[in-house]
């Protein structure tokens, strides 16, 4: 035996070999050390001090922390250990909102769990009195910081793999938070809705939003005919909430669980994602024949959307124009099921179950309503969906599995893989090879754009024709494309773009998992639903075909550009206020907004601003005139700049800006 | 360019030949106690008086409008020490010391010592023991107790002059690591010296070296700590206020025995004096050539930031003031891997505190042998201390280690006082050594020489040097209490047992001192705070229960009385107070009656009176109004 590579664990000698750390030596000799703080994909933080153990010579020290030694003597549940351990849980269960029962979380509480496995049978210590406020403020995500342990594991994720940091530590001791900047709402910072902090947060201090509520009340309304699409990452992971092993594919038990609650039509988002390729690949083989602007980033994942909105306007163009698939098939129900199912328009509810949390606030962006009317009515989660299922009592195993309704319900293998970081690459292929060279596509099979690598660069040669491109997922990933791409250091063709680590499948709204092997069994179960499926290319969609026939006209013609089509906007200025600084009563005031942005404040907006007031006291105008501090202009190189109603003035100066009030003035008068 | 031997020379013999025309000079002291007793005031008195003798004191030693035959010469220094019988204000060449300076003492400064060579009698201090008048520093028993070898010229020195500093011998230790000694040389050298660190942690220096010298990394960092955030230690505030070159000659020695050309030097941003010294010692020793590049020659070459913090105390631990100068939140990281390994911006890094820096130039120099002939065998040299508390002579001293408490209390402190000051017989009861992180120690331990190791053994620390003392009046739960609020203040919030333990210990303590607690209290304050001790993740949250560890070591039956019998020995609980008024010593004047806010006082003139218990709210008013101190209790 080679004892270079062993050491002592309660006993008992272990090999290590490339773990990073102790605990990982530990976990693979069968003890679950407990941990809240450490996360394989996550900087090691050590805060929880829950995997400590003794090594001999060297104390207590926290497993996470250490290096594998040969020769180490370490012993995981000394007398000691056992007592630290169980005083921290209970000084973290004194600081919480012990409100467990009606906590969303309730059934999967990391902080429950432990407690219940140390054997803490009371919490010496006085509980945390003062409850503070949650923050609703968006459609996706509810954080509620009386139950949050500052593990800190969110502010690491979103950080680490999202390159964001919406979220983060504030304040000192016992008086330490997380939360977004200056304390504002998620909705008010740069946060993308993906969600990544809920999966990664082990108590219910981010969860994902709970809209269940609204769906059984559209199902209990006799008027209304509620229709359900699910999305492909969906069907991968339900199961393990009832169960059943990770990437169990259950398609069929989720329709026969649906009709029991009471939705009328169940359709499938793969249909719109075959429609998606359709669509896209098109927009892609345009660009590319005819050298448009090029690469070309998908558009499926809402929160990329968000981001690229936020730091990359400047590419938006780059951006596919194509609605995700959930969108496409939200447009698509609402212009022409009415027509099919004979209804209303106002009377068809459509739900999407989605592994996502970013997709609420897809189905919300004003773009996707006509009239007031969403395209998609409401979404639920996958987590959401498992719960309704449990509150209608339905045995989710024993179902006898149903199909799916036509002709919204038929897909190809092409729109399954969706859900994996690559599918929509491969999906598009599939298509491409077939529309480029005109010959039939013997092997579908693209498996060299699969994968778990966060940057994936890949080379197709397709004919004559050679694709470069990237797969990304992980935001900061994303990130470092997309600087890439600003700066011209690179000539991909096209650019996949998922924000969760692996694609949908390991979206937030899924089954909360804390086992590494998760994503891949449900990865594994996407790629063998296509297999099972008739058809593997989008193209050989029936349906999709006989929709264009029927509803659509030519692939990219006009009206499939209204209902799969979008466009983007800029959200460099997350929030567009400015501060007031006269406080006048007229009703329609002149707004006169100075910059304070730094430039502008450079060149002197500050002692403008001042003046500019002092002239609107001196004139008496305080109650027609409404002076405003604002943020940039983007004209920072003409500051300082100054917005008098609709008009802007660069360079400005107190005589320019007056000259324009009082025109201005005197027009309204 | 400073790129060559001679040119340290040729400074040293320029300011030696400006300053021998110099016959007087006078040194106020303007380190931050005496400043804020008014010594720029005085500082420009004195300047005022000279003037009208028909002089003008040289302020400074080649201001280009200076006479040259001026004799007076007048500058400001940085902390003297004695910061209790501030403003100071030295004379040379006679030695004289003057204490309790005001401004309207300049003139007869001027016209009796400086004109006259006299001493001026009412400014000199007199041993409160001995009744002895001490009118040179060397007769005052505060500093001939003293060894001050690394505080050495500081508070002599004007900081601001980087001449006097070389002229003296400044930066030729420097000159020596990087001309004439390898880096493996300077680590051995340190290494032989045992110097080891004064931030708290007590570890070998020269092997913190070693460590950083091995590592292969093209880039790394020197860090100098001056974020002291103990509150009441001012130890390497004063350094770096009064002898800023001789800590920037300790970087420069660093970074020579480690390979790093870069170096940070981290200053809270509460001490903006020291901040400003530090700043203008870097800029001067980059105008002089001995900053920068191609050090004396040497081909090495080196940069220094001044960095300030925002004043967290945390910022202190290494990980988290190097998370700070990254411009990250200050929140400290597991070690390993430690900063010689992976430390500022992923490089190695050494991280040493303000002394420890400042006491490497004067092993260079002297060599390590020397440097061991003070101090004991695994704590040798000095170490700096902030005296304060329930003591005569409040300020800052300099003692070999080895030292006991006894003289550091009694003959360099001058004795334990009463809450007002008066010198008390018999008064000590317990000296709170090493901050928020150290320990309270007894009378038992007034005779253990202190170092590193025995100061730990008996359950405190030396930490960075600060040394409360307490009289027999102070309440030790009630200490307890005041420590454990400051490091709950000053907790990070990062890891469990530190931000929640910190916080439910302070609450018990708090339970203890309000008389809330139970038999159990104890029992989980201590299991309580072993684990905070055992389990934390930086020094301050390992450290943080030492004051409440310590205490109920040695003072258990103080905690038992509050708890069992709801009674504060000390009377310093007003929660557990139980005032009483003594029937013999009452005359029924009614005056407590009439003073007492809440009404509880009753009884018939000239006869004694009564406080109802359950409407008292120990307020403590009575006692203060009764005039034949008839009230007890509270």
């Amino acid at each position: 035996m080679n004892t270079e590579k062993f050491l002592t664990i309660n006993g008992k000698q272990v090999e290590f070999n490339a773990e990073r750390n102790l605990l990982e030596v530990i976990r693979k000799a069968n003890i679950d050390l407990p941990t809240f703080c450490y996360h394989s994909d996550l900087s090691i933080y050590g805060s929880c001090r829950l995997c400590i153990v003794e090594i001999e010579g060297m104390g207590v020290v926290t497993s996470c922390s250490t290096t594998p030694k040969a020769g180490m003597i370490v012993k995981t549940h000394t007398d000691k250990l056992r007592k630290m351990r169980k005083i921290y849980l209970e000084l973290l269960l004194a600081n919480h909102h012990q409100g467990c029962t009606t906590c969303e979380k309730s059934d999967c509480c990391k902080l429950h769990d432990l407690a219940r496995r140390m054997n803490v049978t009371a919490v010496r210590f006085k509980c945390a009195e003062e409850t503070k406020a949650i923050d609703t403020s968006n459609e996706c995500l509810v954080r509620d910081t009386n139950k949050c342990i500052l593990c800190g594991d969110c502010v690491r994720a979103c950080s680490e793999i999202q390159g964001i940091g919406a979220v983060d530590f504030a304040y000192r001791g016992a008086k330490a938070t997380v939360i977004p900047a200056f304390g504002k709402d998620l909705s008010k910072v740069e946060c993308v809705y993906c969600g990544l902090c809920a999966s990664v947060c082990p108590t219910g201090a981010i969860t994902p939003k709970n809209h269940i509520e609204r769906v059984w009340s559209a199902i209990n309304n006799e008027n209304k005919k509620v229709v359900a699409q699910i999305a492909p990452a969906v069907r991968v992971a339900l199961g393990e909430m009832f169960g059943l092993e990770a990437g169990t594919v259950t398609t069929g038990k989720i329709v026969a669980a649906l009709k029991m609650i009471g939705f009328d039509k169940i359709y499938d988002t793969s249909f719109a994602a075959d429609l998606t390729v359709i669509e896209e690949t098109n927009e892609f083989i345009d660009r590319k024949t005819k050298k448009g602007k090029l690469p070309l980033f998908t558009s499926c994942c809402p929160a990329w959307v968000k981001f690229a909105e936020q730091y990359y306007s400047d590419l938006l163009e780059n951006i596919s124009s194509c609605r995700s698939p959930q969108q496409m098939f939200g447009s698509l129900a609402k212009e022409t099921l009415p027509k099919s199912l004979g209804i209303d328009k106002e009377n068809l509810y459509v739900v999407s179950i989605m592994p996502c949390t970013a997709k609420k606030f897809e189905a919300k962006r004003p773009e996707f309503s006509t009239d007031g009317n969403a395209d998609v009515d409401v979404v639920l989660t996958t987590q959401e969906l498992g719960k309704m299922i449990k509150q209608a009592g339905i045995q989710f195993n024993d179902l006898m599995p149903e199909s799916l309704d036509m002709p919204l319900g038929f897909k190809t293998g092409a729109g399954v893989i969706f859900g994996a970081s690559g599918g929509v690459s491969e999906a598009v292929l599939r298509y491409a090879s077939e529309k480029l060279t005109g010959l039939k596509l013997e092997s579908v099979d693209f498996k060299q754009v699969r994968g778990n690598k966060g940057i994936l660069e890949k080379t197709v040669t397709i004919g004559d024709i050679e694709l470069k491109l990237a797969i990304v997922h992980g935001l900061k990933n994303a990130r470092a494309i997309a600087e890439k791409v600003r700066q011209g250091q690179c000539d991909y063709d096209f650019i996949e773009v998922m924000a969760c680590p692996g694609g949908c499948i390991a979206g937030a709204g899924q089954p909360v998992s804390l086992e590494c092997k998760t994503k891949q069994q449900r990865t594994n179960g996407l790629y063998d639903a296509d297999k099972m499926l008739q058809l593997h290319k989008s193209q050989d969609n029936p349906y999709v075909l006989k929709c264009y026939k029927d509803e659509l006209g030519e692939i990219g013609g006009h009206k499939a550009h209204e209902l799969l089509h979008t466009s983007y906007q800029s959200r460099k200025r997350i929030n567009n206020e400015g501060f007031s600084l006269l406080g006048g009563s007229g009703e329609e005031r002149l707004q006169v907004s100075v910059c304070v942005g730094t430039s502008c404040y450079l060149k002197g907006s500050q002692k403008l601003l001042q003046k500019i007031m002092n002239y609107v006291r001196e004139k008496e105008l305080e109650n027609a005139v409404d002076v405003r501090a604002t943020f940039c202009f983007e004209k920072c190189d003409n500051g300082p700049n100054v917005k008098v109603g609709d008009k802007q003035i660069s360079k400005c100066n107190l005589d320019t800006v007056c000259a324009e009030i009082a025109e201005q003035l005197k027009a309204t008068v | 360019m400073t790129n060559n031997k001679s040119s340290l020379e040729d400074i040293r013999s320029y300011y030696l030949q400006k300053a021998q025309n110099f016959k007087q000079r006078v040194i106020v002291c303007a380190g931050t106690g005496c400043v804020a007793n008014g010594a720029l005031d005085v500082y420009k008195s004195i300047l005022d008086a000279i003037e009208k003798q028909g002089i003008k004191a040289s302020t400074c030693i080649d201001s280009p409008n200076e006479d040259c035959n001026v004799e007076i010469q007048i500058s400001k220094s940085g902390c003297q020490g004695f910061c209790q019988a501030g403003p100071l204000v030295s004379i040379e060449p006679y030695g004289y010391l003057y204490v309790h300076v005001k401004p309207e003492d300049a003139t007869d400064i001027v016209e009796q010592t400086l004109m006259n060579g006299q001493v001026v009698d009412r400014l000199v201090y007199i041993d409160p023991l001995s009744g002895n008048a001490c009118p040179r520093t060397v007769d005052i028993p505060f500093y001939n107790k003293q060894n001050r070898v690394v505080l050495g010229r500081c508070g002599h020195i004007d900081p601001e002059e980087i001449k006097e500093f070389i002229s003296l011998g400044g930066y030729e230790s420097a000159r020596k690591a990087f001309l004439e000694m390898t880096s493996e040389q300077v680590c051995e050298e340190i290494l032989q010296s045992g110097l080891r660190g004064r931030g708290g942690g007590g570890f070998i220096t020269g092997r913190k070296w070693q460590f950083a010298l091995a590592e292969k990394n093209k880039k790394k960092y020197i860090i100098c700590n001056g974020d002291e955030g103990d509150p009441g230690a001012f130890m390497d505030r004063s350094l770096m206020e009064g002898n800023p070159h001789r800590v920037i000659e300790g970087i420069m020695i660093a970074a020579r025995a480690v390979n790093a050309d870069e170096a940070y030097v981290y200053v809270r941003a509460e001490y903006p004096l020291a901040v400003e010294r530090i700043r203008k010692a870097v800029a001067d020793a980059e105008a002089e050539g001995i900053l920068g590049d191609n050090i004396f020659g040497s081909k090495f070459n080196m940069k220094c930031h001044v960095m300030e913090g925002a004043g967290a105390f945390v910022c202190g631990e290494e990980t988290a003031l190097m998370a700070s100068i990254e411009g990250q939140r200050g929140m400290p990281m597991p070690k390993p891997p430690f900063p010689a390994q992976k430390g500022l911006f992923g490089k190695p890094t050494v991280i040493n505190n303000v002394e420890t820096l400042a006491t490497v130039p004067l092993i260079i120099k002297n060599g390590s042998s020397k440097y061991r002939e003070l101090g004991t065998k695994n704590s040798p040299g000095t170490k700096t201390f902030a005296l304060t508390g329930h003591i005569v002579n409040t300020g800052l001293i300099e003692v070999p280690f080895g030292t006991t408490l006894r003289e550091i209390i009694y003959e360099i402190g001058g004795g334990v006082t009463d809450d007002k000051g008066r010198v008390i017989e018999n008064g000590f009861k317990a000296v709170q050594i090493g901050g928020p992180s150290g320990g309270c120690l007894t009378k038992d331990h007034l005779d253990i020489p202190i170092d590193f190791d025995s100061v730990k053994e008996v359950g405190a620390m030396v930490g960075s040097g600060g040394l409360v003392v307490m009289n027999k009046d102070t309440c030790m739960v009630k200490i307890a209490h005041f420590f454990m609020q400051f490091t709950q203040n000053e907790s990070c919030g990062k890891c469990v047992p530190c931000r929640e333990g910190t916080k439910q210990m302070l609450s018990l303590l708090t339970d203890i001192v309000e008389g809330k607690a139970d038999s159990e209290t104890l029992d989980l304050l201590e299991s309580l705070a072993e684990a905070v001790r055992d389990g934390s993740l930086c020094g301050l949250g390992k450290t943080a229960p030492n004051p409440v560890l310590s205490t109920l070591r040695y003072f258990r039956s103080e905690y038992e009385a509050h708890v069992l019998q709801k009674r504060c020995p000390a009377g310093q609980c007003k929660a557990l107070a139980l005032p009483e008024i003594l029937s013999g010593l009452c005359k029924g004047c009614g005056l407590c009656k009439r003073k007492c806010p809440v009404g509880a006082i009753s009884g018939e003139k000239k006869e004694p009176h009564k406080i109802d218990q359950n409407k008292c709210i120990k307020c403590g008013t009575c006692a203060e109004a009764c005039k034949f101190n008839a009230i007890v209790g509270v």
